[in-house]
């Protein structure tokens, strides 16, 4: 500690270089722990997803809607315990840029099956039970456009077109983190009325009996469709919303990749600086070497210089988005529910800091290392 | 009695292929307690005796011997420590840290040592009071005069209590007020502290300052 103060007067000589360096690492970091964290939220989504719960979709491609007679031919399989089934509704509130999820759905047996994933109040339960307009919210998006309970809000559709006007008579809370409170729910027979022709379930979900018959009643399922016009791919909830993530592309892939280049980018310029900031002071090493200072505390004070702008960055970047995302609980309307910053990338980016100190560092410290004193002091800039 | 010694010293440099003697073969002593002044043209190995003096660099052949310690086959790491206990060194151009205030400048020494902050601050403060600058102990080198900054330079120099102060022209940058006042500095640190003094020098009025005054001339001692 006794040299610390000698490191922290040479980081401060150019404070405004010093500034701009730990800024740059500290915006990396920040854009590292984002990146990332889309890729820990989808991935936690996929396997949050319940495995005693099954998806029934179009095997052609989730787009496809499934017979509404399926429904009691699904009930009838060994195995299932209850059925329902939702669609996707797509719309926007006011402005094309207020997209969230909005489902049609068989609403008595939808909220029973999620009974575990969501909470609501019973009399607002009720409530939206018996008003076919009604809808419930959850309670991220309420917050997030000011509505209220009892509030009729009319949302534009994209895929059913229209204004269609629904009165919140519910607000649901998720239990399960990976559950959206950034969606509307509401009665299938709403659309029904106006498109009869073109409501139909986008998917089924099955509550099995128990998880281990999956196999057997994936199996039984698509068999029985398999020779209809509209065969269907069935699987756990799991595999439903990891295919989800697949349908992305690789994003994991993608996401790390820009991750790392952006983290090596900003490598490059650190060591730039640090290079920079150990050349304008050669003629100082070598006071210290005759002073009596070793190579090895020379080459240790470069390395605290780097470090301390390495990790100085990376706890700013790193705590600015854990901050940042946990006050706003920022969701990318709605897509990533329980978005966070999680343990694992903090560890992560702390890493590649240290990493980056390292890096950075090991050029200049080696110099100031292995040069003479003689030869410092004989150094002109 | 002597407390340098050198035997049959000699330091030769390559250039290319070709190999440049500076000198060869030097016998000096400097006893404790002594003034010496080295005197000679550009060139002539000044320079490259008090370096080598001072452990800075390594002879080609022959060895140095401060004390009991042969400086001339010590390793890289124990010159570096050795330097920090036994060397006081100043510079022509002060060589002060621009980022350090006079106070930590001088502490640079001790912060090698296992002093308490309490007792390098009494150091540093008895250091800076032998060169008169005490009041100037939390200006940096900017605020200072070049007087100024090479007393502190010295105080620096003097603040581990060296077994050796070598000086490398350090009134060559100094107006002739300044520079007296320096030697006056140097003159009372070996007399009055009985500190043993080396200084290399063009400055005839400097050397008149010290006891003993030996020419270098390419590579020669000639007096």
């Amino acid at each position: 500690m006794r040299f610390f103060p000698l490191v922290w007067a040479n980081l401060t000589r150019h404070k405004r270089r010093t500034v701009l360096t730990t800024a740059s690492v500290a915006l990396a970091l920040f854009l590292f722990a984002t990146l990332r964290s889309v890729v820990t939220t989808l991935e936690a989504g996929a396997q949050v997803g319940s495995e005693s719960r099954m998806i029934v979709q179009s095997a052609k491609a989730i787009v496809f809607l499934l017979p509404m007679s399926y429904k009691e031919r699904l009930q009838a399989v060994p195995g299932v315990q209850a059925v329902t089934w939702a669609d996707w509704f797509g719309g926007v509130y006011q402005d094309p840029k207020n997209f969230f999820a909005t489902f049609a759905a068989d609403p008595a047996s939808y909220l029973e099956m999620y009974r575990s994933d969501m909470t609501i109040p019973a009399e607002q339960r009720a409530a939206f039970l018996q008003e076919r307009t009604a809808c419930i919210v959850g309670q991220h998006l309420m917050d997030k456009f000011g509505w209220h309970l009892g509030q009729n809000v009319t949302l534009a559709g994209t895929i059913f077109p229209g204004d269609w006007t629904f009165t919140i008579r519910g607000v649901y809370r998720a239990t399960n983190p990976a559950f959206s409170e950034d969606a509307v729910m509401f009665h299938y027979e709403m659309l029904y009325e106006r498109y009869p022709r073109f409501v139909q379930p986008g998917w089924y979900v099955l509550e099995l009996k128990d998880p281990s018959l999956a196999p057997q009643v994936a199996s039984r399922v698509d068999s029985m469709f398999k020779n209809s016009s509209d065969p269907t791919k069935t699987g756990t909830e799991r595999a439903f919303n990891s295919g989800f993530v697949t349908m992305w592309g690789n994003v994991s892939f993608l996401m790390n990749s820009i991750g790392m280049a952006v983290v090596f980018a900003i490598l490059l310029v650190a060591a730039n600086s640090m290079m920079l900031s150990a050349r304008e002071r050669i003629n100082e090493i070598g006071v210290l070497k005759t002073v009596g200072f070793g190579d090895r505390l020379l080459f240790g004070m470069v390395i605290a210089e780097a470090s301390t702008i390495a990790l100085g960055g990376a706890i700013l970047g790193l705590g600015l988005a854990k901050a940042l995302y946990r006050s706003t609980g920022f969701t990318a309307m709605g897509f990533l529910p329980g978005f966070d910053v999680t343990g694992g990338t903090l560890a992560i980016g702390l890493g590649i800091a240290v990493l980056l100190a390292v890096a950075s560092g090991l050029v200049p410290a080696l110099n100031a290392a292995r040069l003479s004193a003689v030869a410092a002091l004989r150094h002109v800039e | 009695m002597s407390l340098v010694t050198l035997r049959n010293l000699s330091k030769s440099f390559r250039r290319d292929s070709e190999a440049i003697a500076v000198f060869d073969g030097i016998n000096l002593e400097f006893a404790a307690g002594s003034f010496t002044v080295l005197m000679g043209p550009s060139g002539s190995g000044k320079s490259t005796l008090l370096n080598l003096l001072a452990g800075l660099d390594r002879p080609t052949g022959g060895t140095v011997v401060v004390g009991d310690a042969e400086v001339s086959s010590m390793s890289l790491g124990g010159l570096a420590a050795w330097r920090s206990r036994h060397v006081g060194f100043v510079f022509q151009s002060y060589n002060l840290l621009p980022v350090l205030t006079a106070y930590q400048n001088v502490e640079l020494p001790l912060l090698l040592t296992r002093l308490s902050k309490a007792e390098r601050r009494e150091h540093v403060m008895t250091a800076l009071g032998v060169v008169g600058l005490t009041d100037r102990a939390e200006h940096f080198p900017r605020q200072l005069s070049g007087g100024q900054e090479q007393r502190v330079a010295i105080a620096r120099a003097i603040v581990s209590d060296p077994t050796i102060i070598l000086l490398d022209e350090p009134t060559g940058q100094l107006d002739a007020k300044s520079a007296a006042e320096i030697l006056a500095l140097l003159q009372r640190l070996n007399r009055e502290f009985r500190k043993t003094i080396i200084m290399v020098t063009h400055d005839p009025h400097a050397a008149a300052a010290a006891g003993t005054v030996l020419h270098l001339d390419k590579g020669v001692l000639t007096s």
